[in-house]
């Protein structure tokens, strides 16, 4: 394990979700999933947050947001998207202010699918996440 | 030359007991709500995550503001173990917490101006038990130097019973405990997001972190020096004391709600007045 990887923080973003995956998130906070367990903490900081969670697609009001969101987090950094509609737009894909999957405004390095995402395959999501981290800090590493 | 052994050690074990206590804490805290929780190793995986992360910086003077906090932190325990004047050890607490609201303020985040200004009301509250608890031990012992006081032929709870309960109640407040936690938080952290560290990442956050062990155990080194006399089994008694307070900060943190300010303002003079100004008068009274 690496350094980041033991203490990853995440900061959870709602980008136009229909409520059904932000729940799924918050529940891997419950004493059933605690995924405190791993070291992890939700902030609501994107200074303190070396993962972004979001959920939902992005619209055209939301577009901003993300971005200044992920430019605030400092490097090493990850993206998560969770649900389908982060992945891809979902069944919103087709509405006039939905500009698709988050991977249509900033790099997404983990996609999980579901609809709503389950806690469980949120927490591999994050898992797989943390792992990306390591490898980042590792690159960063090498080219200073 | 124990002096300077003994101010070396807390230099040294002092981030690393409080870092061991907090995570402790965390891990009661989880067991509290029925959870597993992190490591207890946890706030050591923290501290080193914060540093290897890039620095963003808001301003230039953030990091100088954090580090004079860590500074004056260090000066204030440093001074407490090496058996100075307490009274001078506890204005330096303060001019720490001077410097973390000062960087706090610094940064154009409302979060982070909201938690400096509680930060102040913070200091408000729990200030005069402090300095109540100064005079209490020069009286009790006649005299306010930490080396004197620790000789004392009986523990100084004994004439202050009511500055040491009073004390476990503000301490809350230094702690960062709920229901005091108002300007910034261990927990829930959507609400006003983190307050006074909103603007502070990486190694600047790490930095308040560390300073914040080393109040922790100052705070813990006041209690101790309630208990604390001539005879070598109050050393290990006090210790014990001392993580006793600690677990019920724990608990209470766990059992209450966050209050408003003005709640805390009133409880916390309440308390200073009924606990700690009685105690006072009575010393005075029979001293
Ligand atoms: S993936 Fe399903 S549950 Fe999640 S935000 Fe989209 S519609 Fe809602």
């Amino acid at each position: 394990m690496g350094k980041m990887s033991r203490s990853p923080w995440l900061l959870h973003y709602d980008a136009s979700s229909c409520n059904g995956c932000d729940i799924e998130v918050l529940d891997c906070l419950t004493p059933k999933y605690d995924i405190e367990r791993f070291g992890i903490i939700n902030t609501g900081d994107p200074f303190q947050a070396d993962i972004l969670l979001i959920t939902g697609g992005v619209n055209s009001q939301t577009e901003p947001v993300v971005k200044q969101l992920y430019s605030q987090m400092p490097s090493p950094k990850v993206v998560v998207a969770v649900g389908i509609c982060a992945c891809t737009g979902g069944v919103f894909k087709e509405c006039y202010n939905i500009r698709g999957g988050i991977d249509t405004v900033i790099p997404v390095d983990v996609y999980v699918p579901g609809c709503a995402a389950r806690p469980e395959s949120i927490i591999d999501g994050v898992v797989k996440a943390v792992q990306i981290l390591d490898q980042k800090r590792a690159a960063q590493n090498q080219e200073a | 030359m124990t002096r300077i052994l003994l101010i070396l050690g807390y230099l040294v074990l002092a981030p690393a007991a409080g870092a061991l206590l907090d995570g402790a804490d965390r891990v009661i805290s989880a067991r509290m709500q029925r959870r597993k929780g992190p490591s207890l190793l946890q706030p050591f995986y923290d501290l080193q995550k914060l540093f290897a992360k890039q620095m963003i910086a808001v301003n230039n003077v953030q990091m100088l503001l954090n580090l004079s906090y860590l500074v004056f932190l260090a000066i204030a325990g440093a001074m407490l173990f090496a058996g100075q004047d307490i009274l001078m050890c506890m204005f330096i607490l303060s001019t720490a917490d001077m410097f973390l609201i000062m960087a706090a303020s610094s940064d154009s985040s409302p979060y982070a101006s909201l938690g400096a200004g509680r930060e102040m009301l913070q200091m408000m509250a729990y200030e005069p038990l402090t300095l109540i608890i100064a005079v209490g031990f020069y009286l009790t012992t006649g005299s306010s130097h930490v080396s004197d006081i620790v000789h004392a032929s009986s523990s100084a709870v004994w004439l202050m019973p009511g500055m040491f309960l009073g004390f476990i109640f503000t301490a809350a407040v230094k702690f960062r405990k709920s229901p005091f936690d108002l300007s910034t938080s261990h927990h829930a952290h959507q609400e006003m997001v983190k307050g006074l560290t909103t603007e502070m990442s990486g190694p600047t956050l790490a930095i308040m972190n560390i300073a914040e062990y080393y109040e922790m155990i100052l705070i813990l080194g006041i209690f101790g020096l309630f208990i604390v006399n001539e005879n070598w089994w109050s050393w290990p008694l006090a210790v014990l004391v001392c993580l006793v307070i600690f677990f019920l900060e724990v608990l209470w943190d766990n059992a209450s709600a966050r209050v408003k300010w003005d709640l805390l303002l009133k409880g916390c003079w309440t308390v200073t007045l009924l606990a700690g100004g009685l105690n006072l008068l009575i010393l005075m009274l029979v001293r």
